[in-house]
Order: structure tokens, then sequence, then C-alpha cells
């Protein structure tokens, strides 16, 4: 039976800020100048948006962001938890909104100074507060486990131990993500790839994570807009209709420190939202032209690959070889440079590379793209989308 | 500063001096009297001058006061402009700051609706010191905050010392110790923390099923029983994971850092420090036995050693 959501939806916008380092303006100017961009994008107007969707983290409250873009009526709000694991959920959520007729345009937005801010690499310490989300922490926080990179680094290890896999495997989605960016005038590190010789000279940051391994630290800010399908084919660009979204958590899942499982490297919530894609979308890994793959850390790449079956479990070491997720290659990988090479906005930078592969205007186009597929942070309660060219 | 040659890091940063430290900050807000009140209150200021309704003055002491970053609740934010030279030291191993000092030097008064912008410079960074505390260097940073005209109002001198720690830092006065990060506490987890002050392992047993749950939680996720008592564990496992930390250094550890998921020979998994292994040393599956460690008065950790055998 075909989905009741497949394809109702479309996002018909996207907008960003520039990405850098240090934005020298507040997250709210940021959000609101990637939301303006994103609407003119679309040829609609501010005042036309009556839904707006975040993700946690992010620090501009939803009405914050409607007062200042002169809103009206605010139907449907909702703020996503667990980070960059709900970058693709805002598709989803804005799909079942406009699809059910609560809201008409809905604009899903990230804005963060991540870089000059708060700077999620420097350590984190939860506060002592006997609640049950503070309390996750102190199974790892007190014994020096204080980063995200410290965290998937113990899945990475076992991954590696699994199955074979070496650093080297690791750098070659580095070095993927390096060459497009240089490619991307929006990248931060445009006109600037690396080789695997260079990844494998970079430093230790938590062995066996290098630093050429974990994505930069970003300020900036990106926005998309999400109509009905049907509304979305009189607008001016061509529709990338959302063909499939979902979001997923299973069994025994914590926060990035689901280290209690059985099997600690496969990314089990990843499968989850492949199986739903796929059933949801009507397709397979053989109908996905290119893939925008949650690249926080290089290792939980190949696990992707895997869950999405684009190869099989612990293949991922010799799918990512000989270019194969470059441009030209088999199932170019995130061609916008991803969170290594554009910046690290949490995700939903990766969503507007979707959207310019269904579009055909990105700077590393794919050839006849007709489905893209799109992940959010894995090791987290996570999300994804395939956004697919209007036929 | 020996005859040795200068690292790296301390040649390329010498070759900034002179330079800016930092983007220019043009204050978020003018001065202004709410401002003021807050500061006054909070210093115990009472000089009728500052708070004035007609032609209130900022006190001197705010000048740096309309520029600074906001604090973020949890400490991690921008407290601190990221200044030249504070990546480099941290990179270098001087991660760590006890005290800074700074000088400010009063041009005007400052009155509501003035605009202040700081321009930072870089001044220098000096040779090595010996500090009781550790070896390390002092930034020095030269402040000029201008006003809308452009005109200098004030000037700040700001110097820090950036030090790495010794590993000796336990013959430094205990309140330099920075705090070991404490794990947040509730009343599913509390006979787990208070376990390890008596150092006993417990783990939690289903009152019904007797199924072996870590971390602990209020309700059986196999057979949904409430009903729960504790099993004290053999403190023998192997280790599933590893990884070693290099960065970021946090006060309290030592790096390069070992840290295990270490199997127990029970059937549950724990997150754990390893000791007496080198970094090179460890391994997945390698047989580990507990052992505790008062990392505090009064607040005790587990961490693993190699054992014979497995």
């Amino acid at each position: 039976m075909r989905h009741p959501l497949r394809d109702q939806a479309a996002v018909v916008g996207i907008g960003a800020t520039e990405f850098s380092k240090d934005s020298g303006r507040s997250e709210l100017k940021l959000a609101v100048e990637a939301i303006a961009a994103a609407v003119a994008d679309a040829g609609l107007a501010l005042h036309e948006v009556d839904g707006l969707c975040t993700y946690a983290m992010d620090k501009n409250p939803e009405i914050e962001v409607f007062r200042n873009i002169g809103g009206r009526d605010l139907k449907f709000f909702s703020r996503i938890d667990y980070g960059g694991g709900a970058a693709c959920a805002p598709l989803l959520q804005a799909a079942l909104a406009v699809h059910a007729g609560v809201a008409e345009v809905v604009v899903c937005y990230r804005a963060m100074n991540e870089r000059s801010q708060y700077r999620f690499g420097q350590g984190f310490i939860a506060p002592p507060l006997p609640n049950a989300e503070s309390a996750n922490w102190g199974w790892t926080v007190p014994f020096g486990l204080v980063t995200p990179a410290s965290w998937v680094a113990m899945a990475a290890r076992r991954y590696m131990h699994d199955f074979g896999a070496t650093s080297e495997d690791f750098g070659r989605v580095s070095v993927a993500c390096r060459r497009h960016a240089a490619n991307n005038p929006h990248a931060w590190f445009y006109g600037k790839p690396i080789t695997l010789a260079q990844h494998q000279a970079s430093r230790w940051i938590v062995e066996p994570l290098r630093l050429l391994d974990c994505c930069q630290e970003s300020d900036g800010a990106v926005a998309i807009v999400v109509t009905r399908a049907e509304r979305a084919r009189q607008l001016r660009h061509r529709p990338a209709l959302i063909r499939a979204a979902a979001q997923g958590a299973t069994d025994d899942q914590m926060n990035m420190t689901s280290f209690y499982r059985a099997d600690i490297s496969a990314l089990p919530e990843i499968g989850l939202v492949a199986r739903q894609l796929y059933a949801m979308g009507g397709l397979g890994a053989g109908d996905i032209q290119s893939a925008v793959l949650y690249d926080h850390f290089s290792p939980f790449v190949l696990p992707q690959l895997e869950a999405f079956g684009f190869c099989g479990r612990g293949e991922g070491k010799d799918f990512v070889k000989d270019g194969n997720i470059e441009i030209g290659g088999a199932l170019p990988v995130n061609t916008h440079g991803g969170q290594l090479g554009e910046a690290y906005i949490h995700g939903l930078n990766g969503v507007a590379e979707a959207v310019r592969q269904v579009r055909g205007t990105s700077v590393n186009q794919v050839a006849d793209v007709e489905n893209v597929l799109v992940t959010a942070g894995t090791g987290v309660p996570t999300s994804g989308a395939i956004l697919s060219a209007a036929t | 500063m020996s005859a040795a040659a200068a690292p790296d890091w301390l040649v390329q940063l010498r070759g900034r001096q002179g330079s800016p430290a930092a983007p220019a900050r043009t204050a978020t807000d003018p001065v202004n009297l709410p401002m003021i009140r807050r500061w006054c209150a909070a210093m115990g200021e009472r000089n009728p001058a500052y708070l004035d309704e007609q032609a209130p003055l900022a006190p001197p002491a705010m000048l740096e006061v309309w520029t600074m970053r906001g604090f973020t609740p949890d400490g991690s934010g921008g407290a601190v402009a990221r200044l030249t030279g504070i990546d480099e030291m941290d990179a270098a191993g001087f991660t760590a700051v006890v005290a800074t000092n700074l000088s400010q030097e009063y041009v005007r008064y400052l009155h509501p609706g003035d605009l202040v912008t700081q321009q930072v410079t870089f001044v220098g960074v000096s040779d090595q010191k010996q500090t009781a505390l550790g070896p390390g260097h002092f930034l020095d940073y030269r402040y000029e905050f201008t006003d809308q005209r452009g005109e200098v109002v004030g000037r700040m001198r700001f110097r820090i010392l950036k030090y790495r720690p010794t590993q000796v830092a336990a013959a430094a006065p205990a309140a330099m110790k920075p705090p070991h990060p404490r794990p947040a506490i509730t009343a599913d987890s509390a006979f787990f923390w208070d376990g390890l002050n008596q150092r006993r392992l417990l783990i939690r047993r289903c009152g019904q099923c007797a199924r072996l749950h870590h971390p602990p939680g209020p309700m059986c996720p196999v057979c949904h029983s409430q009903q729960w008592s504790v099993l004290e564990a053999s403190g023998r496992g192997t280790v599933h994971s590893y990884v070693i930390v290099h960065q970021p250094q946090m006060p309290g550890f030592r790096y390069p850092l070992p840290v295990a998921l270490v199997d127990l020979e029970e059937g549950v998994r724990l997150v754990a420090n390893l000791s007496g292994v080198g970094p090179e040393q460890v391994r997945i599956g390698m047989p580990v036995e507990v052992e505790f460690n008062e990392v505090e008065p009064g607040y005790v950790l587990y961490a693993f050693h190699p054992r014979a055998g497995g």
C-alpha cells in the first residue's frame, strides 16, 4: 500500500548565512537572516509563515523568531530533541503538519554560534541535577569521556575490531568530503582538499579518531521552507518532494552513549530509519543517486552505508575505497563537503544540499538525480529523509 | 629562557605580537542606566553620581562590562573571547589558568547612550616561567576602548598565566586542585555510588527475573518488575572496547587517558578508567580487575587494572 505521507509535502525554499568561526552577531540574527533568505528563495512572503520547527540545542525560541519576522498566526511549532540527531525530523513533522492541514508554510531552522559561543569539542560536564537526563552523563563524564568525539570513538574502536576497518578507511570519508568542499565557495574549506596522507598525519583527538575525522565547529544558520506538494508545484523552483521522512530510536537507546547493547557499532536507530524510509518511499538502495550522510565524525559514515544497504554489514570500509563515494563514484556522498568540509550546522546544511541535488544546482551536481538520501546525527536518536524530483 | 630553541608554537605566536588578538567588538547595548543600577547593586556601590536620574555617569570600573560577552549557564560559553594565544597554549599543553590581573586607565566618564567598541592587541608571550603549579607562560594584551566618535575613552592591560599542571599537583594547596567531575545521582542510582564509597561494585538485580542491569533504572526492561535488589560484582571482567583521550585535557585527569568499556563476568558493561597499563598496551579482550580510588575525600571511583589469565 502506498504510504499516505509519501510525496505529500515538498521543500520549496532554502537559505543560509555564511559559515564561519565567529559570526560577530547574535544567533537570533543568524536565524532571521537564513529564514528571510529561504522564504524569498521560495517566492513567498514572511507573513505567510504559519509553522516553525527546530531542534534541541538551538537557543532561538520559535516565538522569538516569529515575533522578529513579523509573523501573525503561528499554528504549528515543535522543537525536537537530541541535537543533530533531529536534523531531518523537522522534515517529517513539517510534512505531517502541512499534509494534515494544520499549517501551510512551515519553516525549519538551525542557527548557532557553536564555535564562538559553545564549542562542543571543549568538554561537557552535566549540571549535578538529580534528573534522568543529567544522571546518564554520570556513567561517562567522571571517567573522562566528556566530548562527542570520545563517545563516538568507543563505538569506532569496536567497529575496527569487529570488521578489520582501519584509520585510513575512516580517512577516505574525510578526503571525499574535503574534495567536495574544495569546489564549494560556501564551504569553510573551499579550495582546501586533503590527502589521505594528511589525514594520517593529523594528531589524535581521541584514539582512534584523528583531528581530520572530526567535523568542524561552526557559526552559521540554515533554513528550509516546507509546504504542500500541490502548492509547491505553483512556486518558482522545482519542488524537492519529501518522498519519505522518519525518526528512530531503538532498544537501550541513549544519547551518544548507547554502550550497553550487545553490539555497540551497528547504529540500530539508523537501521530503523532506513527501513521506514524505504517502506514509505517504496524505494531501495539502488534508487538513490546521491546521499548526504551525517558526518560529525567520519567513522559513523561506514555503518550508515551498511544500514541503508549500499553494502553489506562490515563492508563499509570496502565501499569507500577508490573514490566510490566521491563525485564520479557509484554513490557521491556529501557533495557540499559535509560537516567535515562545509560547516557544522547540525545537519540542516545537508538537507539544503539534498534540495540542491534535486533541483540540479549543487556545485558538485550528480547527473540524473531522482532521489537523494539525507541522514541525521548518529549515535543518538536519529532521523532521515529521501527527497525526490517531481515527476 | 634556556639555551634550548623555542618550540615552534612559541615562535609562531611571537610572530603575532603587536597584531589584533581578536576582532573588534562593539557593545551589544549602549551604556544604559538599568545596567549601571544592576552593577552598582551587585558591587555594593552607593555613589549617587552613578544613579542620578537626570545625568547619570557610568562607574569607570564598568569599562569592560559594555563589550563583555554574556555568560552561559553551564560555563562553557563565551565569557572569555578566544584571544590570540589561548588556543595555541591549550594545544601546547598549557591548559590551566589560576589567576589573571588587569589594570585600567580611564580617559573620560561614560554616559548613557555612549556606544563602546573594544580593540585588543596581542602584546606578547613571556619566556617559560617555573611556578609552584607547573611551567607556564604569561600572555599580555592591550585593550583600547573607543566611543561612537572613535575617541579613546579608556585602556586596559590584561595578563594571564597559562600553565601546564604538574603531576604532583597534590603538593599544591588543596584549594587549588580543580574538582573531579561528579555524577548527578538520582534515587534510582544512589545505591551504586554509595556502594563505591564502601569499595563495592553493586549491580541492580531484578527482584522477579533476576536479570542484571547497568546503568540501573526503576523498572526491569524485560519483565517490567519494579522490585529489585543488588548483586555485588566479583570485579573481574574483560575490555569490550576502549579509547585513548588526548584532547581536550580536563583538570583532574592524566593524558593520554585510556577509557574502556568493561564487560563484567556477571554480564553487564561499565565505562571505566584503566590503571597500570600504558595507552599503547590496551587491547580488546584484555582481562581486567576492579580497584577503588578515592579521587577526592569522600568520593570513590572504580577503575580497572590488568589481571592474569582470562
